[in-house]
């Protein structure tokens, strides 16, 4: 409890910090000026985002081999956080979008490929709803989840493939890419403060999994006693 | 400030989300744990009925 505590406290002071470095240390930019600072929540909750598809992951590919409820409870866990974490950025993207592009939204390679992806983990969450018996329920949606991972690697490429609408990436993009020096300390404190609160989250949605099962032992207690 | 209303709004939005979220786990949290409070009463009452 004083661990979940403490790691919740921690998560919040670093997101706070990182708004307060978004907004007050990192540099104006100088095309799209005040408008730009979306840009250190935006990215960082897609980063966020695909680590945690990616730890789903690997967790649906640990059940169908071990076939262990603790790698179904994780996997959930994170399809859910991950879930939360592209809706704000299908949400912030648009709003960015408007007065930079002139437009909410088009179907480019990117926002496509991350409409699909979040589409593809509702899906999954919507699967678990749909089958009762928990074994099955657990590897039907590992093998879902682990399918619906095929996403990931496209969203992280459309915009290095493909040349479209969204900008092209600033961070491991190639030679003629990068973030101005002034800019990186404020980005790589968000993405750390926004890692830190995805595995917040997840350490909360997991204890719930937790309960659950609990609960379902002691219905079978009750139900032999 | 040119734009400083799509800032805002991304920012607050985005939060509300996350904070919404964190509410669902927490009341979710809630219900199970008085679920296993009903459960362990109706198993432990039945064990001294005994």
């Amino acid at each position: 409890m004083a661990k979940r505590v403490l790691l919740g406290a921690a998560a919040v002071l670093l997101v706070v910090g990182a708004a307060y470095m978004a907004f007050f240390v990192a540099p104006e930019e100088r095309t799209m000026g005040v408008l730009q600072r979306i840009f250190y929540f935006h990215v960082a909750c897609a980063w966020a985002g695909l680590t945690a598809f990616m730890i789903c992951f690997v967790a649906n590919l640990l059940y169908v081999w071990k076939r262990r409820e603790k790698y179904d409870w994780l996997g959930v866990s994170c399809a859910e956080v991950g879930t939360v974490f592209t809706t704000v950025v299908l949400i912030s993207g648009p709003i960015w979008a408007k007065p930079a592009w002139g437009i909410y939204w088009t179907w480019d390679a990117r926002l496509t490929s991350t409409f699909i992806l979040w589409l593809l983990y509702i899906s999954y969450l919507l699967l678990r709803t749909l089958v009762e018996e928990p074994d099955r329920r657990a590897l039907l949606s590992a093998l879902f989840g682990i399918f619906a991972f095929i996403d990931v690697p496209i969203v992280f490429g459309a915009i290095r493939w493909w040349r479209t609408q969204h900008p092209a990436p600033v961070i491991m993009g190639g030679p003629n890419s990068g973030l101005a020096a002034g800019m990186r300390p404020t980005f790589y404190f968000g993405v750390i403060a926004m890692h830190i609160f995805m595995w917040f989250l997840i350490s909360e949605r997991y204890s719930l999994e937790k309960i659950r099962s609990d609960i379902e032992l002691l219905r079978q207690e009750a139900e032999a006693s | 400030m040119k734009n400083l209303d799509s800032v805002f709004w991304a920012y607050i939005l985005g939060w509300a989300i996350f904070f919404g979220f964190h509410l669902s786990i927490a009341k979710r949290s809630n219900d199970l744990r008085a679920e296993v409070e009903r459960l362990k009463k109706l198993t432990f009452g039945k064990s001294r009925e005994k």
